[in-house]
């Protein structure tokens, strides 16, 4: 299987995705043997973030390295020629000519697509805006895979910012073409699945249960997918400190969850979840962040065969 | 009756079966008739529709794009083709799967409102209309 562009998590349906987690199974154990490759031997890939980041920029360039490719690109848009103008139609157009595959971040909604459109090498999304985080969404689900050893019949809670919060989006996306999962949405009434997510998840069937309240739903979830609430996203201060510190995971939280329940956060986590519960076993973002490596190792590896 | 007071154009379209008061709103996107005559005529007796607007128009025919959003002012408008007096062509404005160069994203972080770029929605529903951007996916009705 090969596939060019990876902008949304729609691109790849199942048979696609369980592809990708074999291919990072193997990365996984090229990892554990500690084994240098060559298989992006003389690849280059350009990372170009227009918006900070830290695991997913770096969990990039870590993935090419690991494979044996080099790496280009700038971390912050303040150091491009965005800065003077430039539009992104040209920063692909000439950023193509000096790699074999782009990952790309923006603040800006729907921008991998419009490089995708314009560009002759892979494009991969790392995140544009509130819209898609697909590389999150797939590392997010190969966590659950290999915790859960299923990605269906599951009752999944997420919670926080699932207004503006791009991970939700795709996970919950991704999670709806699986059977019988449950989707438990827990937020404020301000921080709701936007109208056309909602709807795209209804028209697969998904059934999504609605509540504000973490501390009942938290019992009968096998997952909880926390996320922060995104301070960058809000146009007013005085929203975001209204929201802000609204749910967080405790040590108490944490007593009502079933025994082989798993907690998820994309990170960066601001107040969300104690770290009083880093060292339970039920934790596990740092392993959930660990997996991006792998993920995206088998991505660049996919994208860039010739 | 009213209609035959209103002469006919020699080369041009006629817009029929718009919408009552939705004339001034379809003329709005149509370029390039600042010289030619127009007529618009707006609440007339319709025996199909009880009441209509149409909008004839001298040495104008229709771009696509310009075709496309008078599917969505008014999906019932009927574009007629008029060439030395004779109408050579009637066809209903169909509102098509999607739609370029029309309008503005609702979404002020799309990618189409931070850029120089055409946007693009497709049509995902058609009573009403519900347009969903090609770029960001976020959905709207088409407001007039």
């Amino acid at each position: 299987m090969k596939f060019k562009n990876f902008t949304s998590i729609n691109d790849l349906d199942k048979e696609g995705i369980d592809f990708v987690f074999r291919e990072a199974d193997n990365m996984l154990k090229l990892l554990e043997n500690k084994k240098p490759s060559n298989i992006c031997r003389n690849k280059i890939l350009a990372t170009l973030f227009f918006e900070p980041s830290t695991r997913t920029r770096l969990s990039f360039e870590c993935a090419m390295h690991r494979l044996g490719g080099s790496v280009i690109g700038f971390a912050d848009a303040n150091t491009s020629s965005e800065k003077k103008g430039e539009s992104l139609f040209d920063t692909i157009r000439t950023v193509e000519s000096y790699c074999d595959v782009i990952a790309i971040r923006s603040p800006f909604e729907g921008a991998s697509k419009l490089a995708m459109q314009n560009s002759s090498v892979p494009i991969i999304n790392a995140g544009d805006g509130g819209h898609e985080h697909p590389t999150q969404t797939l590392l997010d689900l190969y966590t659950i895979k290999k915790n859960k050893n299923r990605l269906s019949n599951l009752k999944i809670g997420l919670c926080g910012d699932l207004k503006f919060g791009r991970t939700a989006h795709s996970l919950a996306q991704a999670l709806s073409d699986y059977d019988n999962n449950i989707l438990v949405c827990i937020s404020p009434d301000e921080l709701q699945f936007p109208e056309g997510i909602k709807n795209k998840l209804e028209e697969k069937g998904t059934k999504i249960l609605q509540t504000k309240n973490l501390k009942e739903a938290m019992g009968e979830l096998d997952v909880l997918y926390m996320t922060r609430i995104q301070k960058e996203r809000f146009v007013s201060e005085k929203e975001y400190l209204k929201l802000k510190g609204i749910y967080v995971v405790d040590k108490e939280m944490l007593s009502g969850a079933k025994q082989d329940f798993i907690l998820m956060h994309p990170l960066p986590r601001v107040d969300e979840i104690n770290p009083e519960v880093d060292e339970d076993k039920r934790s596990i973002y740092f392993k959930q962040a660990f997996y991006g490596i792998p993920i995206r190792m088998a991505l660049l590896s996919i994208m860039t065969r010739g | 009756m009213m209609e035959r007071r209103v002469r006919n154009i020699k080369d041009g379209t006629v817009i029929d079966h718009i919408e009552p008061g939705r004339a001034i709103k379809v003329l709005s996107v149509l370029k390039g008739i600042e010289d030619g005559c127009v007529i618009i005529c707006i609440n007339i007796e319709s025996n199909k529709y009880n009441k209509k607007d149409f909008i004839k128009i001298e040495n104008k025919f229709l771009e696509e794009n310009e075709y496309n959003e008078i599917a969505l002012i008014s999906p019932n408008a009927t574009i007629n083709i008029i060439k030395n007096k004779k109408r050579v062509s009637k066809e209903k404005v169909k509102i098509p799967k999607k739609i370029r160069k029309i309008g503005k994203c609702i979404n002020p972080r799309c990618i189409t409102n931070n850029q120089n770029i055409e946007t693009e929605f497709d049509v995902i529903d058609t009573e009403p209309i519900v347009l969903r951007c090609s770029y960001c996916e976020s959905t709207a009705g088409y407001r007039n």
